[in-house]
């Protein structure tokens, strides 16, 4: 873990899930499962967040939400659907009011199953989502680099 | 005299995990009108009751909500058994009981735990979790599941119980008494808890009758009402009184939550005492017929369960009244003049459970 230079910021939103998947994402942030120790912490804001985890499926009303606070998040930023529900739309799926998993509306990079999705497996989630965005950053910054550069000696 | 301004509320806010909309009219910090806007979490759950087949419809109804899932699950059972005439088994009622106690027990701690976090109190939040997960524990070892167990079906019970969980579970019950006698004084003494608590929110025990709030928001008031006294399941063998509250306030909801909890603990122990051997299940013949209804007390209060057949392997029609809808009037007329900054503990005071109100 030493070379992580950087503790990204979550923010959890439910989408139409049960309740099952939120509070175990909840639970496995709590001392027990204790995501935190590995420099991730829960945030109410997307304007601060890095990594968006989405509970539940998407349906007519929540899709704009959903796609705002994505959009919200500033760049770069890694989408982790957590539950079966977020993944494809799971029990619900047949429901007339569910148009499908959180793929449906925005790019997602992480897929946890379960249902309810275990706080064990959404750790696994986020330490993905942490190497994931750990790439991404550097990615960034080089193209910034680039971009700046290119500027310059214009 | 203030500017009127409408202050939105959600979807996405920090104090609860799930989403709702509140548009609070407010003047000068004082909110005037709070108008609640749902609708965010609907799935059409009770649709999906045409195209499963009312055996599967368990595991669906059991998706109702995370929190009280074995309570959805065993409403529905009842609902169906009642339509088809279906006497489940005495040792079966008796696990009903017991997990139906344990998941008020898991629904109470989450809800203290999340109380705390409301007004910032955020190492007893972490130590009502702590608790709780001992009881997610015991869930995991005896039905396989932590949140979702879906151990009932139309007819009985999948699981039993064996003489060593039996044992682990009294075990357990016996530490997690004594961490939250621990966790009590705190709950109840501290200054945090008494300053954002007391007085907030008061409702007297005619406004909670007049506005048909149920569950321990409506205990709190002094209302006595309690699905457990009409007996059903195995409450009608079992020692119970409901616990109930004079002042109406948000500390007295506390009070009775944490009450509570202690109270599904006596009941636990009670009923593995008393359980007697025999079958799980009955087999279940024909189809569902005609319709019927059933009340259940949730951890958040009084649900009702509607269904409807005609002779066909699946329902006609399938009907949840969830206790946080019935609450959701009381939660407005506690807005009404409260402080901006008490929304959240107020919103939190009732127990909201959204996926339930919307389905
Ligand atoms: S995956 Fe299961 S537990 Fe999670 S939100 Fe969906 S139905 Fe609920």
């Amino acid at each position: 873990m030493a070379n992580v230079k950087r503790s990204p910021w979550i923010l959890h939103y439910d989408g139409s899930s049960c309740n099952g998947c939120d509070i175990e994402v909840l639970a496995s942030m709590t001392p027990v499962y204790d995501a935190e120790r590995l420099g991730v912490e829960n945030t109410g804001d997307p304007m601060q967040a890095d990594i968006f985890l989405i509970t539940g499926g998407i349906n007519s009303q929540n899709a704009s939400v959903v796609k705002q606070l994505y959009d919200q998040m500033p760049r770069p930023k890694v989408v982790v659907a957590v539950g079966i529900c977020a993944c494809t739309g799971g029990v619900f799926k047949d429901a007339y009011n569910i148009l499908g998993g959180a793929d449906t509306v925005i790019p997602v990079d992480i897929y946890v199953p379960g249902c309810a999705a275990r706080p064990q497996s959404i750790i696994d989630g986020i330490i993905r989502a942490r190497d994931l965005f750990q790439k991404r950053s550097e990615e960034h910054d080089a193209l910034m680099k680039k971009k700046n550069l290119e500027r310059r000696q214009a | 005299m203030g500017k009127k301004s409408v202050i939105p509320f959600g979807p996405q806010h920090p104090v609860l995990p799930e989403p709702i909309h509140l548009d609070l009219v407010v003047e000068d910090e004082v909110v005037e009108e709070a108008i609640p806007n749902i609708g965010f979490i609907h799935r059409g759950l009770e649709g999906l009751a045409e195209k499963k087949d009312f055996n599967e419809m368990v595991y669906v109804a059991e998706r109702t909500c995370g929190i009280c899932s074995f309570g959805h699950g065993m409403g529905y059972c009842e609902a169906v058994e009642k339509l088809m005439n279906v006497e489940v088994p005495e040792r079966a009622k008796y696990l009903r009981t017991i997990w139906m106690e344990f998941s008020r027990m898991h629904s109470h701690l989450l809800w203290l735990g999340l109380t705390a976090d409301a007004f910032g109190f955020e190492s007893l939040f972490y130590e009502c979790w702590r608790i709780r997960e001992w009881v997610l524990d015991i869930m995991e070892k005896t039905t396989g599941g932590r949140i979702i167990f879906s151990v009932n079906q139309v007819g009985g019970v999948h699981r039993d119980l064996d003489e060593d969980q039996i044992r682990f579970m009294k075990g357990e019950l016996d530490r997690i008494e004594r961490d939250l006698k621990n966790c009590e004084k705190t709950l109840f003494e501290d200054a945090t808890v008494q300053k954002r608590t007391r007085g907030i929110g008061v409702l007297s025990k005619q406004q909670i009758h007049d506005l048909g709030a149920v569950g321990p928001f409506a205990r709190a008031s002094g209302l006595k009402y309690d699905m457990r006294m009409t007996g059903y399941e195995a409450y009608g063998n079992l020692d119970f009184e409901p616990v109930i509250s004079d002042e109406g306030d948000c500390y007295a909801r506390i009070l009775v939550r944490t009450k509570e909890i202690y109270q599904s603990i006596r009941l636990i122990r009670q009923a593995l005492d008393q359980m007697p051997a025999g079958e799980l299940s009955v087999p279940v013949k024909g189809m569902p017929k005609g319709e019927a209804m059933v009340r259940v007390e949730q951890p958040r209060g009084e649900a009702v369960y509607y269904v409807n057949g005609e002779n066909t392997r699946f329902l006609n029609r399938f009907r949840i009244r969830t206790p946080t809808f019935a609450n959701l009037p009381g939660l407005c007329q506690m807005l009404q003049g409260a402080n901006y900054a008490d929304v959240g503990i107020l919103v939190v005071s009732i127990d909201p459970c959204i996926s339930c109100t919307e389905r």
